[in-house]
């Protein structure tokens, strides 16, 4: 019998090792898998690669992780964002590395990781310093930029509802990055609200395949980041 | 550098979006920055309907929602509250982008530090050390969106020139923007350089060309 959920984030994560690729759904705190993460804190591992769109707030969910000295890189489109203090004063200090990638081909390159795809050609950032060392190539008299796929060994997702065979729903914009990263990592954990009986999700609506899916842990109710931030709130 | 002359105003900041509202036909789908640009949704003229896109995952963005029925899952691309309209549609990242860069969406309107007569555009970070980079969708956007329109005001605070024969800041796009909407012009980039579309009331082009650091042609030119 398939049976993807495990008993909680703590589980989730348990061997997530040092020197990890974990990539971190979320746009802001929609989406962003907050216990998750938390989880991770406390699991210790270090030395991780992070590939997720922010690098969180204040100094809760992943702004906590970077915080407690356990990411070295970050492969991000947006670190700088409000009440965003960590990676600033961890990157001006040198602490930490920063990949820069514009939002729509970071998106492309998890997509294609998860397809089989090891790179594609994108007009975005040519002419860019972003585009230096890149290969270009002109098809129809336009340039583009070869980008190379990302995969991850671990990803954590937020989503809203799954059953047992991991199928899953989102829930509005906290849908973001969470499908394609689902599909790009050798183990791929989601915190949902809600578990259902298989069927209980109508097959014309599930959002991402269960086959993408390794581990579900139920969160009923997640916590808001931004309720934390306000409160002045750090994790652990 | 240019400055721009002492006492010459233009419209203000809703005029110059109302200015570019008008410019947004029916039944486009439309990309809207973070700051300025959100106003342009307000001065859509009656009787045209514009498809709003927030590129994290929202097709039918609807007006802000009233205070308390703010749902932190349903944000546009500068993290605020937003509501869908009947009809929206939600969608993940890589498909959201498929939009933008696929050539789908008819018009975005952008900020700027800078633009260039060519159409270069720099809106993402001055390169400045100790400056913490971050390009989001911009580089998307301008390499992907059919028509990429600037909103901003003409000059920087001190009076600086922000439209130039070359950018100085680090690119966002190469040749990527068709008009510009300032406090004191609306100026179209054409292959020979920029070209006055409209004025602001009581501004001449003289007083656009003293505040711009690039040759600017008449409507008629």
């Amino acid at each position: 019998m398939i049976d993807k959920t495990v008993p909680s984030p703590a589980a989730a994560v348990a061997d997530v090792p040092d020197g990890a690729t974990v990539m971190i759904g979320g746009f802001g705190e929609a989406g962003s898998p907050i216990e998750l993460i938390h989880a991770l804190v406390d699991r210790g591992a270090r030395g991780l690669t992070i590939i997720s769109n922010n690098t969180g707030s204040g100094e809760v969910g992943l702004a906590a992780l970077i915080r407690n000295g356990q990411v070295r890189r970050v492969i991000c489109s947006y670190p700088r964002t409000a009440r965003s203090v960590v990676f600033p004063e961890l990157f001006r200090a040198g602490r930490i590395e920063l990949e820069l990638v514009p939002q729509g081909t970071l998106a492309e390159r998890i997509r294609a990781g998860g397809a089989g795809i090891p790179a594609f050609f994108t007009p975005s950032g040519v002419g860019t310093v972003l585009a230096e060392g890149k290969e270009v190539r002109t098809f129809g008299g336009r340039e583009f930029l070869l980008e190379h796929a990302l995969r991850a060994d671990v990803a954590l997702v937020k989503a809203r509802c799954a059953d047992r065979y991991g199928n899953l729903t989102y829930w509005k914009t906290a849908r973001n990055f969470g499908p394609v990263m689902c599909t790009a990592a050798a183990r791929t954990i989601v915190q949902v609200e809600r578990l259902v009986a298989p069927g209980g999700i109508d097959p014309e609506t599930v959002v991402t395949p269960g086959i993408f899916v390794h581990r579900v842990v139920v969160v009923p109710t997640p916590t808001q980041e931004s309720q934390l931030v306000r409160e002045g709130r750090r994790y652990p | 550098m240019s400055t721009a002359m002492p006492g010459v105003r233009g419209w203000s900041e809703e005029e110059m979006a109302r200015r570019l509202a008008l410019d947004i036909p029916d039944g486009a789908y439309v990309n809207l920055g973070i700051g300025l640009p959100e106003l342009v949704a307000r001065y859509v003229p009656a009787g045209r309907e514009v498809v709003y896109h927030v590129e994290n995952g929202l097709l039918g963005m609807g007006p802000p929602p009233p205070e308390g029925h703010e749902d932190p899952d349903l944000i546009n691309a500068g993290k605020k509250a937003v509501t869908a309209i009947p009809g929206a549609a939600f969608f993940h990242h890589a498909d959201s982008f498929a939009m933008i860069r696929g050539g789908h969406i008819d018009l975005c309107v952008l900020g700027a530090m800078q633009v260039a007569s060519n159409g270069d555009l720099a809106n993402w970070t001055t390169g400045e050390p100790g400056s913490i980079p971050a390009v989001g969708g911009a580089m998307d956007l301008v390499a992907g969106v059919r028509a990429v329109c600037v909103l901003m005001q003409h000059t920087t605070r001190g009076g600086q020139a922000k439209i130039l024969e070359r950018c100085t800041y680090p690119l966002t796009g190469r040749r990527s923007v068709n008009r510009i909407y300032t406090n004191l012009a609306v100026l179209e980039v054409t292959p020979h350089g920029l070209r006055v579309v409209d004025l602001a009331p009581g501004v001449t082009i003289e007083d656009v060309r003293q505040a711009t650091d690039a040759p600017v042609m008449p409507a008629d030119a």
